[in-house]
């Protein structure tokens, strides 16, 4: 234990970055398929093991601070680990763990060379996101944050050959830079003038009322362009898709949680005061956000695309949590804001392992069959039963079915809207019902876009093509993908810890904690405030789900078996029935598209009834883009072709240009 | 005797003024040439007075830098220059030589005005001499935009760099040694690449005026 005491978690997880670092170089020097998948990606999951095992002693422990002598001169790098970067990295390598091993199996059919370029972007990747977490003054995080930008944008633009991909990897990096310039001007407001930048004095710095709500706008666009909060959410549908699997699941599970730290950092550590419009803001952008991706989602037809809608959706959540939290806390409701907090917290955990199970789940999907169009797949539980099963898991945790762990986060976020006592603005009382049902709407959709995702691709059969020779995962796959589902069982079955290893989180943030009284009744039962209200027990329930299902089998098989007839169907009137007439993406989302047509802009080309060879297509667009982005677009347009007649390709007007700005500041200065 | 020295120094420094406004209206590239190499020698001497009577004995390593590259290699890697490009025609001005002499005029009148008050500020023996070396610094660059040709536009880049350099021992006896050889050797390799930039331009266009050079520009 000796070793223990003289480790601080701080340096083992520097160690980890530094080791992640190494391997980056050593895949980038190495190029070799079989070394890279074999040895690097596993080693690499072996550090975020240690990562998370480093986080999760640090998680209640006191703050370590550090001072790295890099940097600038006179400018060196401070880290420092509480519980809330602790939190974040415990995520971070816990579900990191999950997605190296899978692509350990992954990438064995990758190039030497290409591949070697891509364990070097990951690693790094990697390393730039645990960096995030510690840094502890705004030039290391910047440093960080641009290094995670630029490092997951090559990793999007893995197949740069293809025109829509580098399309895709452009409006990243562009919403990514206009969001990073907004952080750094959330930090420039925050030093308050002092011109230093660490953390530390940000903390001590007070600041009004209007600065702070500067700081706290600027923050909420910086880190929501990051986050893909709407109307910042268009790059989440292009760059996901684009995106080898295993990299969507680290930026969909890890790097958007990076964007949540920075907004719960900047609220409540950085920021002295806050105000309650700002929680306000905060739900109604969530909540606006959350329907937003959910809607997106049950409509779209690229199950990638459809995921990165859903982690749209889950983000909205996690965000309404956050406005909760920070209404709860200005009006000292600090019992239900650390409820909120912890129920934020709890969400982005289960988001990571979720949503990396199934981003992971549709790279196997499209390794073994090479087609991501729901349309065309079908049926795939009977080659890949495996596959089948754990991204069942996946599905069912992100529908928020209990007892897996989507229903607890979701559930205690409306905990936290039904238990909210009466705050003193009668508006927001009559708000936070309404925005209570609205939540409950999304998780609902939610429910439907995962039957339409699940259902497409493993159920009925395969609509076009047959994929009997699609091979099951291999074991790294499997190893991967089991560990993310596992996660998501045990996140879902023993809430109470977790909530426990939150309970530092929110004592640092808002001062008051919730495990005392979940545990009250025991760790059986989680129990948010008073048992009188409501509680709730996932192993009891998953006894008696498991119960019912057993004892359903059994009747069944007593009751109903042997008298199952086989005969000729009466076929409704179409006598030859094909695969292509089961109910397609299309035609599962119509309803819904139906009913928020609005939102979209659809374009529809129908057949006539007597067109030999019908074409059906529907298209439904965003229309944020259309309507703010594209202006947007043709104005900067027209703005640097006035720019651009400044060139003239003349080097002496060119002279002239910098002689008169010098005689102009000589003219200035004196 | 330090009022002599004084006197000597700013004797220099308008000699190196009038060898500016003297390249501002020189129209042959030999001459300009020549001039520039003049400018060095007066640049040289004048630091090492400066040296002498400040007991700045860096400025004398300073002195001596010039007079190596600005009077010796850089005037013989110019002429070596022309020669090989056979660029020993008159120089086209954009703007007619009495307008460049009367613009030369106004920016020496704002040269001085704004160097009043630093030269108040200023406790060096030159101090007076900074207007000059602003001045010097306005002109070459004026110089600079008026040409056409690529060749008198470096000699009035590598000039700017003269009058820069006067600035710098005339209101704080020089800048530290490092960044002055680290200005030496910028000067140096500038001047090498671009006498790399004449030969590929003439290749380019056939010609070193400069005009060719809104092919460029994108449409």
């Amino acid at each position: 234990m000796i070793f223990v005491s003289t480790l601080l978690p701080i340096d083992v997880a520097l160690g980890v970055i530094v080791y992640w670092l190494l391997l980056a170089f050593a895949g980038l020097l190495l190029q070799n398929t079989r070394t890279i998948t074999r040895v690097i990606f596993p080693a690499g999951a072996a550090g975020a093991l240690v990562l998370a095992a480093a986080a999760l002693s640090g998680l209640g422990g006191p703050a370590n601070v550090a001072v790295l002598p890099l940097g600038l001169p006179d400018l060196p790098f401070h880290l420092r680990m509480d519980s809330l970067s602790a939190f974040f990295m415990l995520l971070l390598g816990a579900a990191s763990i999950g997605i190296s091993l899978y692509s350990a199996g992954y990438f064995r059919d990758y190039e030497g060379n290409e591949l070697g370029l891509l364990c070097f972007e990951y690693h790094i990747f990697l390393a730039a996101m645990a960096l995030v977490f510690l840094a502890d003054d705004a030039y290391l995080f910047m440093v960080a944050w641009e290094a995670m930008a630029l490092s997951s944008y090559f990793l999007v633009t893995t197949d740069h050959v293809v025109p829509e991909i580098r399309r895709a990897g452009f409006l990243y990096l562009l919403i990514a830079h206009v969001g990073a310039i907004a952080i750094l001007m959330c930090f420039g407001v925050m030093q308050g003038g002092h011109g230093d930048y660490t953390f530390a004095t940000m903390r001590n710095a007070h600041l009004n009322e209007l600065w702070a709500s500067v700081t706290f706008l600027l923050a909420l666009f910086g880190f929501g362009a990051k986050a893909g909060i709407v109307p910042l959410h268009v790059w989440l549908p292009e760059a996901h898709p684009a995106a080898p699997s295993p990299v969507s699941a680290m930026m969909s599970g890890i790097m958007l949680k990076t964007a949540i730290y920075g907004i719960l950092r900047v609220t409540f550590d950085l920021i002295d005061v806050q105000l309650w419009w700002w929680g306000v803001l905060a739900l109604t952008l969530g909540l606006i956000t959350a329907l937003f991706g959910v809607i997106f989602a049950a409509v779209q037809t690229d199950m990638k695309r459809l995921l990165a809608y859903s982690s749209i959706e889950n983000i909205g959540i996690i965000l309404v949590g956050i406005g909760l939290a920070i209404t709860f806390h200005v009006f000292r409701k600090d019992a239900v804001a650390a409820l909120a907090l912890t129920a934020t917290l709890y969400h982005a955990l289960n988001h990571a392992f979720m949503k990396g199970l199934l981003f992971l789940g549709t790279g196997s999907v499209l390794h073994a069959t090479g087609e991501r169009k729901l349309g065309k797949l079908g049926g795939l539980i009977h080659p890949m039963p495996k596959l089948a099963l754990l991204v069942l898991v996946g599905a069912l945790a992100i529908a928020g079915l209990p007892p897996l762990n989507g229903f607890v986060s979701e559930w205690l976020i409306l905990q936290a809207f039904l238990l909210s006592p009466g705050l003193p603005h009668s508006y927001l009382n009559m708000l936070i019902p309404i925005a209570a049902a609205a939540l409950v709407l999304a998780s609902a959709l939610a429910g439907y876009v995962m039957v339409k995702f699940y259902g497409v691709i493993f159920l009925g059969q395969p609509r076009e093509g047959k994929f009997e020779d699609a091979h099951d995962i291999g074991i790294w796959e499997r190893i991967g993908l089991g560990w993310l589902a596992l996660g998501c069982i045990l996140l879902g079955v023993f809430p109470v810890f977790v909530i426990l290893l939150i309970d530092p989180v929110t004592q640092l943030m808002v001062g008051h904690t919730l495990g005392g009284s979940a545990a009250q009744t025991g760790w059986l039962w989680l129990t948010p405030l008073e048992p009188g209200r409501a509680s709730y027990s996932p192993l009891i329930l998953f006894l008696i789900v498991i119960v019912g299902v057993i004892f359903t089998m059994l009747a069944v098989k007593k009751f109903y078996h042997g008298r199952l007839r086989h005969g000729p169907a009466w076929d409704c009137g179409f006598p030859e029935q094909t695969a292509r007439m089961q109910d397609t993406a299309e035609g599962f989302g119509q309803p819904i598209r139906q009913i928020f047509e609005p939102f979209f802009g659809v374009t529809r080309i129908v057949p006539t009834p007597f067109d030999k060879h019908p074409h059906y297509r529907g298209e439904s667009r965003d229309r944020i883009w259309d309507y703010a982005y594209l202006p947007i677009a043709s104005v900067t347009e027209k703005l640097s072709a006035l720019i651009g007649r400044l060139q003239h390709g003349r080097i002496h007007i060119y002279l002239l240009y910098s002689f008169l700005t010098l005689l102009a500041l000589l003219a200035f200065v004196r | 005797m330090e009022n002599f020295y004084g006197q000597l120094i700013n004797l220099f420094a308008a000699l190196l003024l009038l060898i500016a406004f003297g390249m501002l209206s020189q129209r042959r590239v030999l001459s300009l040439i020549n001039l520039f190499a003049m400018q060095g020698l007066v640049l040289s001497v004048s630091t090492m007075f400066v040296a002498y009577t400040s007991h700045q004995h860096h400025l004398y390593y300073s002195a001596a830098l010039t007079l190596v590259l600005k009077v010796l290699i850089l005037p013989w890697i110019l002429h070596r220059l022309i020669r090989k490009l056979n660029v020993k025609w008159d120089v086209e001005t954009l703007i007619n030589i009495p307008t460049t002499m009367l613009v030369g005029i106004a920016l020496v009148v704002f040269a001085f005005n704004l160097a009043a008050p630093i030269s108040l500020m200023a406790g060096t023996i030159t101090k007076s001499s900074l207007g000059i070396a602003m001045a010097s610094v306005l002109l070459s660059f004026l110089m600079m935009i008026t040409r056409s040709k690529a060749v008198p536009q470096v000699i009035g880049f590598l000039a700017m760099e003269n009058g820069l350099f006067f600035a710098a021992t005339s209101a704080t006896y020089g800048m530290p040694m490092v960044v002055e050889l680290g200005i030496a050797l910028d000067v140096l390799v500038g001047m090498f690449i671009l006498g790399i930039f004449f030969f590929q331009i003439r290749e380019t266009f056939d010609s070193l005026d400069l005009k060719h050079m809104e092919k460029l520009k994108e449409d």
